[in-house]
């Protein structure tokens, strides 16, 4: 029983770790199109102008992560203790690209994140106003 | 004494090409360092007129001095009387990444036909996928569009979300200019006559290729084409007194560049660039070859420029004559001036006033800014 167990729980884990790379794999193609500009190729940002993603505190909330790229930020945010008052324009990507750019930013440069962004989750992300 | 020194450069031309190309090198490599001033004094000041937009791309005033502003999420709005009106039956824009609705144009003849040019990316026009940057003409008529008619579209579809152009301007002679960038596809657009991206297109103000374009003659090239090798130009400007095209593109990590626009030039994206890859590395060791032309200037660090004007029987004692160029990166609009067609000042303006997009010379002399996040700002001389 304790066998059959330990087996499921390895495929599934190696299921996930295969979809979460092929995930990664598409975020940081799109990364590299849509973000690269500003948030720079090692997620640092610009100091004061645009928000780091390398170590950044705000990325521990998903939620707030995922809401951020599906629907832009409009006013202030913190992060690492830093304000950040720049708006960031939706991307106009779809639910499934979103999913990938955020396993994609929440897995680089030191950051390491143990669930995986999925579309269905994305989807369910609403507007806060 | 000046025409000796031209007969001098013909022969060294034609007898010694490699050290003439040599000399166009050190020369293209040795542009004077002009450190950007922040001026203490300040000489105006700023009003927000139209407050509360998000991305306002592009402006456009009417002869009686309304004014029409896109928002890039699809949005075209005019502003009259202290009020915004969103204009109707606008053909839906493909909004993604750099793209929506950018840029807006009045026709030389507005005051007798009411129409209006703008530019925007679309799906529409094609069964792929993704987009495409279209330029459209319509007439304006009680705050909705008629005739809505689509003059030119960018082929292929492609969901890439970079560098759409898009500036529309009319030249001395009634022709209409307006630019795409390389839709992310820079080794395989930008250089290729026969594609669309990387390019300054020139159009009658009908829609028709003009019948002297440069590549008319060119077995499947694109026609519309006027100047190509850009990356991405959105700014564009006629000079006031020397009717001159002239755009400035964003470079990659470095290398924005000026240029005047000249019938059938190649500008040299990707094979020659004062820029680098984000990540550093190097895109091409060329600064210059053969064939290609060089920037009027080039910006390192990038300012990542957006919008242009020229300052001209302005209501600012002392900018006449200048260039200004919003600066989406460092929140400031830069005013350069020129001796000979070289840069030799540059300043800062409503230095921290955020993501300038768009600048535009309006009614009675003053300048406009679109700053994202903020909206249509005034700028206000001393009195």
């Amino acid at each position: 029983m304790r066998f059959i167990f330990l087996i499921i729980l390895l495929s599934t884990s190696s299921l996930a770790q295969q979809s979460s790379g092929d995930s990664y794999m598409r975020g940081q193609m799109l990364y590299v199109d849509f973000c690269v500009r500003c948030h720079l190729p090692d997620g640092t940002g610009e100091t004061g102008l645009i928000p780091p993603l390398a170590n950044a505190d705000f990325l521990q909330d998903i939620q707030a992560t995922v809401q951020s790229i599906k629907y832009g930020i409009h006013g202030p945010i913190t992060v690492n203790g830093l304000i950040y008052n720049n708006t960031m324009a939706p991307m106009g990507l779809e639910n499934d690209e979103i999913a990938d750019v955020t396993n994609y930013i929440l897995n680089s440069w030191g950051n390491s994140a143990d669930v995986i962004v999925t579309e269905a989750y994305v989807r369910e992300i609403k507007e806060t106003k | 004494m000046k025409l000796g020194f031209f007969v001098y450069l013909k022969i060294m031309m034609t007898r010694y090409f490699s050290y003439f190309f040599l000399l166009q090198v050190l020369f293209a490599c040795g542009q004077p360092d002009v450190t950007i001033s922040t001026p203490n004094h300040k000489s105006y000041t700023i009003e927000v007129i139209v407050p509360d937009l998000e991305i306002p791309w592009g402006m456009a005033f009417l002869p009686d001095n309304s004014l029409l502003i896109t928002e890039k999420e699809g949005q075209l709005i005019h502003f009259q009387n202290g009020q915004k009106t969103i204009i109707q039956n606008v053909p839906n824009t493909y909004v993604r990444g750099q793209g929506g609705l950018m840029g807006i144009a009045i026709h030389p003849n507005y005051k007798d036909n009411n129409t209006i040019y703008f530019t925007q990316s679309t799906s529409a026009h094609s069964d792929e996928s993704g987009g495409n940057t279209a330029l459209y003409r319509a007439v304006l008529k009680d705050n909705r569009l008629q005739n809505v008619s689509l003059l030119y579209k960018a082929k292929p579809n492609t969901k890439k979300g970079v560098h759409f152009g898009s500036r529309i301007v009319f030249d001395n002679d009634g022709y209409l200019y307006f630019t795409i960038g390389d839709r992310g596809n820079r080794d395989v657009n930008p250089q290729d006559l026969t594609k669309d991206g990387g390019k300054v297109y020139r159009l009658t103000d009908n829609g028709k290729i003009p019948t002297n374009n440069p590549f008319v003659d060119v077995s499947n090239a694109k026609t519309a084409i006027y100047s190509y090798g850009h990356r991405n130009p959105q700014g564009m400007a006629k000079h006031p007194v020397t009717g001159e095209i002239w755009t400035h593109e964003h470079g990659p990590r470095g290398g924005d560049e000026i240029n005047i626009i000249q019938a059938g030039k190649n500008y040299g994206w990707p094979k020659i660039t004062y820029g680098k890859n984000y990540t550093g590395t190097v895109i091409t060791k060329n600064k210059a070859l053969p064939g290609l032309e060089q920037p009027l200037y080039y910006w390192i660090p990038s300012i990542a420029p957006s919008g242009m004007a020229f300052v001209h029987n302005s209501a600012y004692a002392d900018w006449d004559g200048s260039l200004v160029v919003g600066s989406l990166k460092f929140n400031y609009l830069e005013r350069l001036t020129f001796e000979n067609n070289r840069v030799v000042y540059r300043e800062k303006i409503a230095n921290e006033i955020g993501r300038v997009r768009d600048v535009v010379l309006g009614p009675n002399g003053f300048l406009y800014l679109a700053v994202e996040n903020k909206g249509i700002c005034k700028i206000v001389p001393n009195p």
